[in-house]
């Protein structure tokens, strides 16, 4: 009878992890394996930089192991009284259970000084990092790291499951630089600051962004600017998000003859593109699609 | 009153409809980021599978591919300066045509500043600017001026020094200094807030101590900057006298339910209304109810200011969630030596936000609260114009308000407010008669630290007549500025 008392009764409890984004969270995912239960907070198709601080997500946050920040403020807009209120100890900044997903990560586009007449520029550099496979890298030896750490008991499981995904995200990264490399040096136009990484990664050139500084919405005279440049420049792509406005970039792509795609930054826009990979064929694709069609 | 009704039925009606076509767009947007999606995949499949074969092969052959780099940091892309040529100026009006009328900033009202903090710095810093502007048909404009400085024109509603961050592992702390200037330009600084909060107490268990706002209902827990309004609604200003600050301890604990529940109770000394408040239910300096305050200090338990909080939120959709709320508060108040106050309170709260808003825009959101006070007033057989007898009296009143994010940084609301009390022997009193209002707002967010807002009110006292007030209002912020809460 008194045997029994030391083995657990039932299934050992999977780590309790919360993402602040789907991008994170798929990873997370990756790493996890059976191992963790991921919940997510923002939707794919919202703007990660204005995401409610619903009461609903201190509830979640309460029962959370661990909670994942993209670290370069992208959450501070909700995060702040979020963690302030959750009553998680396990969670708070300076904890184990407290992944900033930036760490390690070199980041871009840090200011040399804060001055909003510059728009609303973070502080610790432009945070729109995950869909860099370098990154997603980072992150991934970050989280298994951190989750063997959380829950020794899995440490195997985790390290497997980073080995796997390494292995796939290599062999997958040389295919979509193949599926890339015949448009290498291609000019793009995004809507947001928010193709730092990715392009700089393929090998693409950012020309320039609808809004004409980071979270200042288009103006007709900043559009004009951007049209001509588009023309001068040979730029025929245009990159848009779910929450993006498609009608502006759409006005724009009329004027030059440009293609508006579709590019989302998050997994899970859609059926079958919630996983890593599944998410980044999906850009690659879409993205290797609209300049075959432009070339 | 009938008219009322229906006016504000047509109000709503018309909200409603000009609401309809926002979400048509929405959804027909979204309908063709769909399809073009899917219409991609077939493609993209296809694609994939081909060069996972030859990738494939070429592994074979090849040796393991190698393993991807660390980055290099690269300076930050300097942006050129704008040039505008006459062409691109033609361009420009052209597309002003094209995509109506674009307004250049977009964040979420409710939650109208991010933090930008100062690296290195242990606390965050900002000074936050309420300027006012306006006037009243109302001859004592005191009796509708959201501050009460009896003043036309221009006012400074407040200038706010706030400061917070982790003080150690422990406890956050914040500090808000409020300064307001009177007709005579002389400023006035209110510790609105000076308070420590538990980070990581066991059994979902927070602590707050210090000065700050009582856990109150929803409005009396936001700050005056977060108001959708320029004023506080009627009730609240009859009630609290605009907010119930005071110094105390709130505990507060964090129910194990799957929805959100959770329950505060707080303590405090009820000295704290603010010093312009024209109102007191509990103690204070200011003549009530033609009574003269008695001097009345806390000498036991039952003189300290009780006040228990329910409040749960549910997530509908996952783009409408919904907030109720119950609380009480209990305490002395100074019209006699052992004369004491109880006020109740209801409140809701409802917003709807599309998965695919752009910087929070659109939304929209209803908010309502209502409460009720019992007061037993002391005797004062040398009040003027007449001796008046110990009493029970009786008031209510509640405000219910819509605020609409039509496009990006512009709301529309509109707010009903009613207060009434029962006749006591002091009367007419014009802070106890029955007093009614109609507030529509328009208010321009142009960045996440700076609005413009324009209010009309019709107000109505008995006794007094109808009123018809006009306010503008604007408000920076400069520095560091916590997220607020939902």
């Amino acid at each position: 009878m008194f045997c029994c008392l030391g083995l657990p009764l039932t299934a050992p409890a999977k780590l309790n992890v919360v993402a602040t984004t789907p991008d994170l969270g798929s990873i997370a995912r990756e790493i996890g394996g059976d191992q963790v239960a991921v919940t997510v907070l923002a939707k794919p198709t919202e703007d990660p930089h204005f995401v409610d601080p619903k009461p609903s997500f201190l509830v979640t946050l309460n029962k959370a192991d661990a909670l994942i920040e993209d670290g370069a403020d992208l959450d501070v807009g909700y995060m702040p009284p979020l963690l302030g209120n959750a009553r998680n100890g396990k969670i708070m900044p300076g904890k184990p259970g407290n992944i900033q997903a930036a760490e390690g990560v070199q980041m871009r586009e840090v200011p040399g000084a804060l001055d909003r007449r510059f728009g609303d520029v973070h502080p610790k550099g432009n945070p729109h990092f995950v869909d860099d496979p370098v990154v997603a890298r980072i992150i991934a030896e970050h989280l298994a790291e951190s989750f063997a750490q959380l829950d020794p008991r899995s440490r195997d499981a985790y390290k497997a499951n980073l080995a796997s995904f390494e292995s796939t995200l290599d062999v997958k990264f040389k295919q979509w630089e193949e599926m890339l490399s015949p448009y290498k040096g291609a000019k793009l136009v995004t809507y947001h600051k928010d193709m730092t990484y990715f392009a700089e990664r393929f090998g693409f050139e950012v020309i320039d962004t609808l809004e004409p500084l980071p979270g200042v919405s288009p103006s007709p005279s900043h559009l004009a600017e951007v049209i001509e440049k588009m023309k001068a420049e040979h730029a025929k792509v245009i990159l848009v998000q779910p929450f993006q406005n498609r009608k502006t970039a759409e006005t724009v792509a009329n004027h030059v003859g440009a293609k508006v795609v579709d590019f989302p930054l998050q997994p899970g826009t859609t059926k079958a593109t919630g996983t890593y990979f599944q998410w980044m064929d999906l850009l690659i694709g879409s993205l290797a699609h609209a300049l075959s069609e432009t070339k | 009153l009938e008219d009322i009704v229906k006016k504000l039925l047509l109000t709503f009606l018309s909200a409603v409809l000009a609401f309809a076509p926002t979400v048509a767009r929405a959804q027909t947007e979204e309908e063709i980021r769909k399809t073009a999606i899917e219409d991609l995949k077939p493609w993209i499949e296809q694609e994939v599978q081909r060069r996972v074969k030859e990738a494939m092969e070429a592994a074979k052959t090849n040796a393991p591919p190698a393993s991807v780099q660390v980055p290099v940091a690269a300076p930050p892309s300097a942006q050129a300066g704008p040039v505008e040529s006459p062409e691109s100026a033609k361009l420009s009006d052209q597309l002003a045509k094209e995509l109506g009328a674009v307004s250049p900033l977009s964040q979420s009202p409710n939650r109208p500043i991010t933090l930008v903090s100062g690296q290195g710095a242990y606390a965050n810093l900002s000074l936050d600017v309420l300027g006012l502007m306006g006037t009243s048909s109302r001859a004592n404009i005191g009796l509708v001026d959201p501050y009460g400085s009896g003043q036309r024109g221009f006012e400074l509603q407040e200038a706010e020094i706030f400061i917070d961050g982790a003080v150690d592992p422990y406890f956050y702390g914040a500090g808000n200094f409020s300064f307001t200037t009177d007709n005579r330009n002389s400023t006035s600084v209110y510790v609105e807030e000076a308070f420590l909060r538990t980070l990581s107490l066991p059994w979902n268990l927070q602590v707050q101590a210090g000065q700050f706002h009582t856990a109150f209902g929803r409005l009396n827990q936001q700050h005056t900057h977060m108001w959708d309004y320029v004023d506080p609604p009627l009730v609240n200003a009859r009630l609290f006298g605009g907010d119930l600050i005071n110094p105390g301890v709130q505990i507060s604990w964090l129910a194990p339910t799957p929805f959100y529940t959770a329950v505060y109770f707080t303590v405090q000394d009820s000295q704290g209304e603010r010093q312009d408040s024209q109102a007191v239910s509990f103690l204070g300096n200011t003549p009530l109810f033609g009574r003269t305050p008695v001097d009345r200090s806390i000498h036991s338990v039952g003189d300290l200011l009780f006040v228990p909080r329910i409040t749960s939120s549910f997530d509908l959709t996952d783009n409408q969630t919904v907030t109720v709320g119950a609380s009480a508060a209990f305490g002395p108040n100074d019209s006699g030596s052992d004369t004491r106050t109880e006020i109740y309170g209801l409140d809701a709260y409802w917003k709807w936000k599309p998965a695919n808003a752009h910087g929070g825009w659109p939304f929209l959101k209803w908010q309502s609260e209502a409460m009720t006070r019992r007061y037993e007033a002391g005797a004062d057989p040398t009040a003027v114009p007449l001796p008046l007898p110990d009493e029970t009296l009786w008031d209510w009143g509640g405000y219910t308000q819509l605020v609409w994010g039509f496009t990006s940084g512009w709301t529309a609301a509109l707010r009903g407010d009613y207060v009434d009390g029962t006749k006591g022997a002091f009367y007419p009193d014009p802070d106890r008669d029955e007093r009614w209002r109609i507030s529509p707002a328009l208010t321009w967010y142009l960045s996440e630290f700076s609005k413009i807002r324009l209010q009309y009110n019709f107000d109505e006292i008995s006794h007094f007549g109808p009123a018809h007030s006009v306010w503008v209002q604007f408000e920076y912020v400069l520095g560091a500025h916590g997220a607020h809460p939902y």
